[in-house]
């Protein structure tokens, strides 16, 4: 199935919009920042973590990615910051960090985690 | 073939409810409504109709399911009245943001308080803004026929938005009278097959209904594509009144007019209160005052250009309002409207405000006999002027 074309959806007139506001394509979700009001980010010790997959079970969203059955990272496009992550890690190798502090760090081009 | 039948208002709607045979009925009783749900459920537990009949807990359930069925692509109808009407109100709003093309007799009842069953137009007055249209009836003959032409107006391309049928509460929903129905086929080929212009039940078409746009800026576009609709349903009205007309013999417009041409004074009234200022307009006129009477059929969208056209050679009309909007000001909604549609008229009436008939108080022909002489000998008003209003100086 094509991908709903939504280019300059900022700029379109009233006339344009599907009628009553109604996505048409199914699947999107993966598509949508959801995570924008994130006030605190997890980051995670690599060398701590056992890979046991608890975070991934207990996300209440898809924020942690795994590749080969590994957690590689965080989605932090939809990572709210809720903490249940580190929260549950038995091995205490995930750490909530302050989400503007994060960004800021980003943003000078330092050590990014996450 | 036509058959006729001495039934009340509610056993009118049942009977055109029976006839369009929607996908889904979700309705609660209350009253002056119950009859319809009463006699429609009727209908269901006796197979005489297919609809799938939800009986909800309350008047919030049954717009929300009349909602969740219609975005599903069903032809889905609920019915209610009064307080049931303003438990529905933010769902009112989600049907017609929705575009869902839902049909909705109510029968118009006070709200409370004090509490009271009886007819007045509050109810759906307080939903004029929630982008639903809304057609009065003056009589029984008319809730049935403004209930099928309904579907057609609603179900519109052009439309697409949902619709009330108003019948007032007791003085039409209970009253027995002389009703014409049509036979069942050509009112089903009028009514003719639903075509959703979406649904959330097509796996081929996948979509996504109720989306949130709160941050990324397009829900004025879609209000204002709404407003469009509504101007789309001033011609759709009128075309789907006429093409009544050619298949049984009942012409619709927006407003129906009686000895308006030569008028010097006119009164402007929707419901049932048509019908007693029709027997005022004749007896006004056996007493040698000109008087007429536009009965308006469509109050949303509201005829703007037609109203003007048919209203301003007269020098004064009366709008008859049968409720108030407690704005301290000068005159009841209905008045606001025409007031608003003349502003930048070239030629204008004086247009002045009655309100009668509240929580069913009765409105007799005399009462606008004595408005008629009042305004034909010259004394103009200013503001509200009550009719049966026990007053101090009566």
């Amino acid at each position: 199935m094509s991908q709903w074309n939504i280019e300059n959806i900022n700029k379109w007139s009233w006339r344009k919009h599907p009628l009553a506001a109604i996505i048409p394509e199914a699947g999107n979700a993966a598509n949508y920042r959801t995570g924008g009001w994130r006030t605190r980010r997890p980051i995670r010790d690599e060398d701590n973590c056992n890979q046991c997959l608890i975070c991934f079970i207990f996300c209440p969203d898809t924020a942690v990615k795994v590749k080969e059955e590994k957690v590689v990272g965080f989605e932090l496009k939809h990572c709210k910051g809720c903490g249940i992550c580190a929260h549950e890690c038995p091995k205490d190798a995930i750490e909530m960090v302050d989400e503007a502090e994060a960004e800021s760090q980003e943003k000078e081009g330092g050590n990014a985690r996450g | 073939m036509v058959r006729t039948a001495a039934v009340v208002g509610t056993d009118a709607v049942a009977e055109a409810m029976r006839q369009i045979e929607p996908d889904v009925v979700a309705a609660y009783p209350i009253t002056p409504q119950t009859a319809i749900v009463e006699t429609f459920s009727g209908m269901v537990a006796d197979g005489k109709v297919s609809t799938e009949m939800v009986n909800v807990e309350s008047e919030h359930s049954a717009m929300s399911a009349t909602i969740g069925a219609a975005a599903g692509g069903s032809r889905a109808m609920t019915c209610t009245s009064s307080q049931g009407l303003a438990l529905m109100w933010e769902m009112l709003y989600i049907a017609s943001g929705l575009r869902l093309p839902i049909v909705m007799p109510n029968v118009n009842r006070a709200l409370s308080a004090p509490i009271n069953i009886h007819c007045d137009h509050s109810d759906s007055m307080g939903a004029r803004d929630s982008g639903w249209i809304q057609l009065f009836s003056e009589n029984s003959q008319e809730a049935y026929e403004n209930t099928l032409q309904a579907v057609r107006i609603a179900e519109h391309p052009e439309v697409l938005t949902p619709a009330m049928v108003l019948l007032d509460g007791f003085i039409t929903s209970h009253t027995t009278e002389r009703v014409d129905f049509y036979e069942d086929n050509p009112v089903k080929e009028f009514v003719g097959n639903y075509q959703p212009h979406y649904t959330l039940l097509d796996p081929e078409k996948p979509i996504s209904v109720g989306n949130f746009d709160a941050l990324y800026g397009y829900f004025f576009e879609f209000k204002r594509s709404q407003e469009e609709a509504m101007k789309n349903a001033v011609q759709v009205v009128k075309e789907v009144g006429e093409e009544f007309g050619k298949k049984f013999g009942r012409t619709y417009g927006h407003f129906e007019t009686h000895r308006l041409e030569d008028a010097e004074i006119a009164f402007l009234a929707m419901g049932s209160g048509a019908g007693t200022t029709r027997t005022a307009v004749d007896e006004l006129r056996n007493q040698g005052i000109k008087a007429g009477l536009l009965k308006l059929r469509m109050f949303r969208p509201f005829p703007f250009q037609e109203l003007i056209q048919a209203l301003s050679h007269v020098p004064v009309v009366g709008v008859l309002d049968r409720s108030l909007t407690f704005s301290g000001g000068p005159g009841g909604p209905v008045w606001q409207e025409l007031r608003s549609a003349f502003f930048d008229a070239e030629s204008k009436p004086r247009i002045l405000s009655y309100v009668y008939g509240l929580g069913g108080r009765d409105f007799s022909p005399q009462l606008v006999v004595d408005a008629g002489r009042e305004l034909a000998e010259g004394n103009l008003h200013q503001g509200i002027r009550y009719l049966g209003l026990k007053e101090e100086d009566d």
